[in-house]
């Protein structure tokens, strides 16, 4: 017989852990991704074509570069959110998934800090 | 207290197949595919800041075949992925969880992506921008 109470056994077993705080912000940023990649599409199509200087002065609109800045930065963290859990679904040896998890935060925050940095230089013409 | 197996997940090798993890498999899988395409839009945004040499070798690159055909795959997984992202939202608010319901709005999404693709494709080619 164990002295232990059921609790006490029970906490920290589960898989889920802080699953909440993961799932909302999951659903928070996929909310706000409705409309802002319906926007960049939509954007994007209307233009007469994807050549230098229509692209440019396309971002160069202030609307066109403070909504590309939050749909680079909301794509990002979505992105972040979903491989995360692909990563501890199926990546099972500790060090991989550590690894793994390392790995996608790095790739993340390295590919929307060069794409919001690539935006403001477009958007402040240097 | 006795130790009981811990459920655990219907295991794919032995799952039927149908619609619904059919779906639930796509969705993962077209996440995965716009994770890939955010690092494509980053070279896109990249080049565009850099000299017209590079971002023409960008636009090269994405007028090439497998540019073209990697496009194609991003557009309907973005249309994909954005419907069946609202049916999940929908379930997360409580609604449309019979079994006609889920049938009905999963063959919507597949349905609405497609048409969704061929639309915007179609638009493109029609003005003379492919």
């Amino acid at each position: 017989m164990t002295l232990r109470s059921p609790l006490r056994q029970a906490v920290g077993l589960g898989s889920a852990k802080s699953g909440t705080a993961h799932w909302w912000a999951q659903r928070v940023s996929a909310v706000a991704l409705v409309p802002l990649a319906l926007w960049f599409i939509f954007s994007l199509l209307l233009l007469p074509n994807l050549d230098y200087a229509t692209a440019r002065a396309w971002l160069q609109v202030p609307t066109t570069g403070f909504l590309a800045i939050l749909l680079v930065g909301v794509i990002a963290y979505h992105s972040y959110l979903g491989t995360v859990v692909i990563v501890e679904d199926y990546a099972h040896e500790e060090g991989f998934k550590v690894l793994g998890l390392l790995l996608l935060r790095f790739v993340h925050v390295l590919a929307a800090g060069a794409a919001i940095f690539a935006i403001l230089r477009v958007a402040f013409g240097t | 207290m006795p130790v009981r197996a811990r459920p655990i997940s219907p295991h794919l090798k032995i799952y039927r197949w149908q619609i619904g993890n059919t779906l639930s498999i796509m969705h993962r899988l077209t996440g995965v595919g716009l994770s890939i395409g955010f690092l494509a839009l980053t070279y896109w945004f990249v080049a565009m800041a850099g000299d017209p040499q590079g971002y023409g070798f960008a636009a090269h690159l994405f007028g090439t075949p497998v540019g073209l055909i990697a496009m194609l795959a991003w557009s309907f997984a973005f249309f994909y992925h954005l419907l069946n992202g609202v049916r999940h939202l929908f379930w997360d608010a409580g609604y449309g969880f019979g079994r006609s319901e889920r049938h009905a709005s999963g063959w919507l999404a597949v349905a609405g992506a497609l048409l969704l693709t061929l639309g915007a494709w179609t638009l493109l080619w029609h003005f003379g921008r492919l």
